[in-house]
């Protein structure tokens, strides 16, 4: 099933190949092998606990931050496995950026310093700060709110603005894939419909990967759709069929809001 | 279900709410009773010499003939071994804080915290001892004309002993960072000093002064290091390398010497008392404003 994806999809983005993770001895993913398509919106679905968050983890390398996390198997990103021994995490992830559940802007720092936090934690000088700050924050559908109190606080805006405002911070590093770990659960139903649109104009340039527990989410956003269960990977698919014309009993059930 | 409390038991009630009333008061009293000693014995101190000769003097002299009543001369010896204390302690502190926090394993971090606790738990007239006979000589071995009785000894002791307020109270402070921002830092790209100095160190930041704060009024009120091994001559002199003395060293000198009670003399020690207790306040007021800041989760 899943060759058929990569045979929709001309180009593959990002790989995994019989990918395991583990929480101390407690194996969570048993052997995912998943395609991520280019420039398209993937959404991975499934009840709670079956291991959606830490398949996106893994993609990044964040699982490793967790102690006593172990990874097997393999993730490619273009033609490069990034859990080859001479791939620095540190630099993988300026390439795959992440969005998580709960909107993180640091504290301390204001609008455009959250912005511009990438680059400097990265000790990279922007040639040009405010072009920078100006361009993701566009790109991130928030200028206009926020054009004018730049110096405020990034916690002074609300949770669907600090969550776009994480969104243009991961976008000022101009990365390739962005990953999102259900984005909207913590934001209002106008919130949400707004990062709905900006995921949509985001896949022109960028491949995006989404968690998310709302299927109408799934069915609106995404181009292809996995379903996880239990740690395996049950169908992968584009979103219409996995939605219409699931071949698996369980995705059926689960689409329908029989269980989960 | 309601039950009637019987007369016996109410009453009991009531005598154990005033017993308890009592017990709060003890403490309030107490502290309205010595603020009161200072600001009456520092008014009649005040009857006798005038703000001029008080701050605007430099020389404190009041058991000799010649009297001199400049509380700079002071001021200067606490200032300078606070400051040698916090210049030790501040870094060593936050170093030892982050290692804890964001390097060491759980189990190290469980033996060292309680450890740190018993460092601060020595009395104090023993670090005065070390500073004397160990750390004096040490540092004579570096720094020529290093008196025998000197801030710089004093001063550092005096940090070794607020180390453990920083470091602990610091990584409290560095521990409650919430994980997301530090997975947020990661997911940027963002190395780990990188994230612990950019952003973990400037979102503990108000618990960090917090504790500096806290360890500077330790620092300031600290009496018998400074005692033992700062010598006791009032200079007014920011050299860490000459004897000093301190405010508190000060009324030590005085409350153990034969100055007789009800002289000008011996007033002298309310009027420091009363200055060092302004300075310790005004700290203590800024830390817990602090306090309150981080409680309602300003940073
Ligand atoms: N930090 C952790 N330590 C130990 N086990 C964990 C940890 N995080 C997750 N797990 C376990 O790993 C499994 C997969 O968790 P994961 O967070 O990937 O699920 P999920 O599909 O994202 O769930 P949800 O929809 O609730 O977010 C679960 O059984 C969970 O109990
Ligand atoms: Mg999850």
């Amino acid at each position: 099933m899943e060759n058929e994806s990569k045979n929709i999809f001309q180009s593959v983005k990002m790989r995994s190949e019989n990918l395991k993770a583990w929480f101390g001895t407690h194996e969570v993913l048993h052997g995912i092998t998943l395609s991520v398509p280019e420039k398209y919106v993937t959404a991975i679905i499934g009840p709670s606990g079956c291991g959606k968050s830490t398949f996106i983890r893994c993609l990044n390398r964040m699982h490793e931050v967790v102690p006593a996390t172990k990874v097997l198997g393999s993730v490619y990103l273009d033609a490069i496995d990034i859990y080859k021994n001479s791939i620095n995490p540190v630099n993988l992830r300026k390439k795959v950026g992440m969005v998580f559940q709960k909107p993180n802007p640091f504290p301390t720092m204001s609008i455009r310093d959250n912005v511009l936090a990438g680059l400097r934690l990265q000790g990279i000088k922007p040639y040009d700060a405010h072009a920078t700050v100006e361009k993701a924050l566009t790109q991130a559908a928030l200028w206009d709110e926020v054009k004018d109190i730049l110096n405020r606080p990034g916690l002074s805006l609300s949770g669907g603005q600090q969550q776009r405002l994480c969104i243009a911070r991961t976008l000022a590093l101009e990365p390739e894939v962005i990953l999102m770990d259900e984005p909207c659960s913590a934001l209002d139903p106008i919130a949400t419909a707004k990062i709905e649109d900006l995921i949509q104009e985001l896949k022109s340039k960028y491949t995006v990967v989404i968690v998310t527990h709302n299927m109408q989410q799934a069915a609106r956003v995404s181009d292809v759709t996995a379903f996880f269960y239990l740690g395996e990977l049950i169908e992968f698919d584009r979103t219409e069929k996995i939605f219409t014309t699931p071949k698996n009993r369980k995705t059926e059930e689960y689409v329908t809001g029989r269980f989960g | 279900m309601v039950i009637d409390l019987t007369e016996k038991q109410a009453f009991r009630e009531r005598m154990i709410k005033a017993l308890l009333f009592f017990c709060g008061m003890v403490s309030v009293l107490t502290t309205l009773g010595i603020v009161g000693i200072l600001v009456f014995e520092t008014w009649g101190f005040f009857q006798h010499v005038s703000f001029k000769q008080f701050f605007g003097d430099t020389q404190w002299t009041p058991l000799f003939t010649n009297q001199h009543f400049g509380i700079w001369a002071l001021v200067s010896g606490t200032v300078l071994t606070s400051a040698v204390a916090i210049g030790t302690a501040l870094p060593l502190g936050l170093l030892a804080a982050i290692y804890l926090s964001e390097f060491a394993t759980k189990n190290f971090r469980l033996f060292v915290k309680p450890a740190l606790e018993v460092l601060a738990g020595i009395p104090t007239v023993i670090y005065g001892y070390f500073a004397l006979t160990f750390m004096t000589p040490f540092l004579q071995n570096f720094i020529p004309g290093l008196s025998g009785f000197n801030a710089l000894g004093a001063g550092i002791v005096m940090g070794m002993m607020i180390l453990p307020i920083i470091a602990s109270l610091s990584e409290d402070a560095i521990y409650a960072v919430p994980p997301s921002l530090k997975e947020g830092a990661y997911a940027l790209g963002a190395n780990k000093l990188a994230t612990i100095f950019k952003v973990v160190l400037p979102s503990s930041f108000s618990g960090i002064a917090a504790a500096t704060i806290l360890a500077i009024s330790r620092a300031i009120g600290e009496t018998m290091i400074v005692v033992i091994a700062a010598g006791q001559q009032p200079n007014f002199s920011f050299d860490p390398r000459e004897a000093i003395q301190t405010m508190t060293a000060y009324i030590v000198q005085v409350s153990l010497g034969d100055t007789p009670t009800g002289t000008l003399a011996y007033q002298t020690i309310f009027a420091v008392g009363m200055t060092l207790f302004l300075f310790t306040l005004l700290l203590n007021l800024f830390a817990h404003h602090l306090r309150r800041r981080i409680l309602k989760g300003h940073l």
